[in-house]
């Protein structure tokens, strides 16, 4: 069974969102995620300063096995990226909630965050696939 | 419904990820695809390739057909378990299949031979055999496993009987020793010291149980494609097939043109590429980050393209790495396109890796 932690939001194609006491988010992606890519070797985040919209294609991992897109869960402006995965992308497999968060974000609608799918709703989703 | 090795069961008690590979539910990973790699080129692992073929060739004129047959020559086998890799080719000069030919005696050989090929590889021998009164057995009561690895002669040593563990350890590489039904073959796929075992299916099952509990790693076949990439390493059906020459497939080291007058399947078409085949290929390493993998776009200084046929992630070297098929004309550096992105790469003698050491500058 994959890590659910109840504190975080989810999307369905397998992107956490974390809140952050100044109101903007953390993204990374899920446990589930990170066991189905397996070794992640390189990670390619967006720009800082890109304005993104939820759905889009604006990152890529890449494992041993192949190269997936990640999306963006909520729209906004991409604030920071983990500069750590640039060395150490194994971080995405050991810690997918911790240091191995992708980017952090501005939302710029706080609807689409309220629209996000919870712990048990993500877990849903999963047993539905 | 997916064909089983005799390991299957072993597979899924250790919790392997499964796949569908040329028909064969086979482990694609067990823990980590990285572990596995690194166990490989550090220690030992071990790889079910029983979804490959093991074909015994039988008759007095066996040596006279492989000599047609084969784009390599069978006659440098002179003595009984010597072995040696060979392209066998069409009459267009395109590499049917890549196999190990042991010489067990004069009235037998063996080959090893690729899963997904194996029925294709059959039809052909049994077309080509008949004229050579040769038998074709396809000796699927047999499986194959490959313990590969530095420690590898010393996780095996102790599960032989002490006058065949002498014999095997005594075994020169591309060198084979058996023992009734058990085979053992200083071969491999990964650059690493290490044996192929061909054993019965019953002996496969005890040996992998023996090897595991000697704490020899499971490696599925995510490691085993990073591993013999590294080795640079074709894989047949990636790296060349019905389509291409050897010549064009950077295995210009395997066709055998002397004595000049060997006929062999092909030769006519491989003579007009003697002096320059049509297409080359050639290994190239990323300079920056990134994954190169297979069928990206490749564009030469001079601009000719080519495309990359198998890239990946070499963990060994903790950077990117391809085999790429371009123009003969075509002249470096190379540039490979990733998501639209022309990146540079360093054109580089193979093997990457061989004996766990990085021979490729970065």
């Amino acid at each position: 069974m994959s890590n659910i932690p109840t504190e975080l939001k989810y999307v369905k194609s397998h992107e956490w969102v974390k809140t952050l006491p100044d109101g903007s988010v953390l993204i990374g992606i899920t446990d589930h995620a990170q066991a189905a890519l397996g070794d992640l070797v390189f990670v390619e985040t967006p720009k800082v300063g890109r304005k993104l919209t939820a759905g889009d294609a604006c990152a890529v991992v890449e494992s041993v096995k192949a190269a997936s897109d990640v999306y963006a869960p909520i729209s906004g402006e991409v604030l920071d990226t983990n500069p750590k995965l640039v060395e150490a992308p194994e971080l995405l497999n050991t810690e997918p909630y911790e240091s191995g968060w992708l980017w952090k974000m501005q939302p710029s609608n706080t609807a689409e965050l309220a629209a996000l799918l919870d712990a048990a709703g993500y877990a849903a989703a999963l047993a539905a696939e | 419904m997916l064909k089983q090795t005799a390991l299957h069961a072993e597979h899924c008690a250790l919790g392997a990820k499964l796949v569908d590979f040329a028909g064969w539910d086979m482990p694609i990973q067990y823990t980590s695809q990285l572990d596995e790699h690194h166990a490989v080129r550090q220690s030992a692992g071990m790889f079910d390739v029983a979804h490959m073929s093991a074909v015994d060739l039988h008759g007095p004129r066996t040596r006279e057909f492989l000599r047609y047959l084969l784009a390599n020559d069978v006659a440098k086998l002179k003595t009984p378990g010597k072995a040696l890799y060979s392209c066998m080719l069409n009459p267009q000069g395109g590499v049917i299949d890549d196999l190990i030919v042991y010489f067990v005696d004069e009235s037998w050989f063996r080959l090893v031979v690729n899963a997904g090929t194996t029925e294709k590889d059959l039809a052909w021998l049994r077309q080509q055999a008949p004229a050579f009164d040769v038998e074709i057995r396809h000796r699927a009561d047999l499986g194959i496993l490959a313990l590969q690895g530095p420690e590898a002669r010393a996780k095996l040593a102790p599960l032989l009987a002490p006058a065949f563990a002498e014999q095997v350890l005594s075994l020169a590489p591309f060198n084979a020793a058996w023992s009734g039904d058990f085979f053992v073959g200083r071969t491999g796929y990964t650059g690493e010291d290490g044996f192929e075992l061909i054993v019965t299916q019953a002996e496969l099952v005890t040996i992998w149980q023996q090897l595991l509990a000697a704490g020899v790693k499971p490696c599925g076949l995510g490691a085993r494609d990073t591993l013999r990439l590294e080795a640079g390493m074709n894989l047949y059906g990636q790296d060349m097939d019905d389509t291409v020459s050897p010549l064009e497939a950077g295995l210009a080291w395997t066709v055998a043109f002397n004595p000049e007058d060997r006929q062999f399947i092909g030769r006519p078409v491989l003579e007009t590429q003697r002096s320059g085949p049509p297409r080359r290929s050639l290994g190239l390493v990323l300079e920056g980050r990134g994954v190169l993998r297979a069928h990206m776009p490749v564009r030469a200084s001079n601009g000719v393209v080519g495309e990359t046929t198998s890239g990946g992630f070499a963990p060994t070297m903790k950077g990117s790495i391809a085999f790429a098929r371009v123009p003969n004309n075509a002249v470096g550096p190379f540039e490979v396109e990733i998501r639209g992105q022309w990146l540079p790469t360093q054109e580089t003698k193979l093997p990457f890796v061989r004996n766990g050491k990085v021979l490729a500058s970065k």
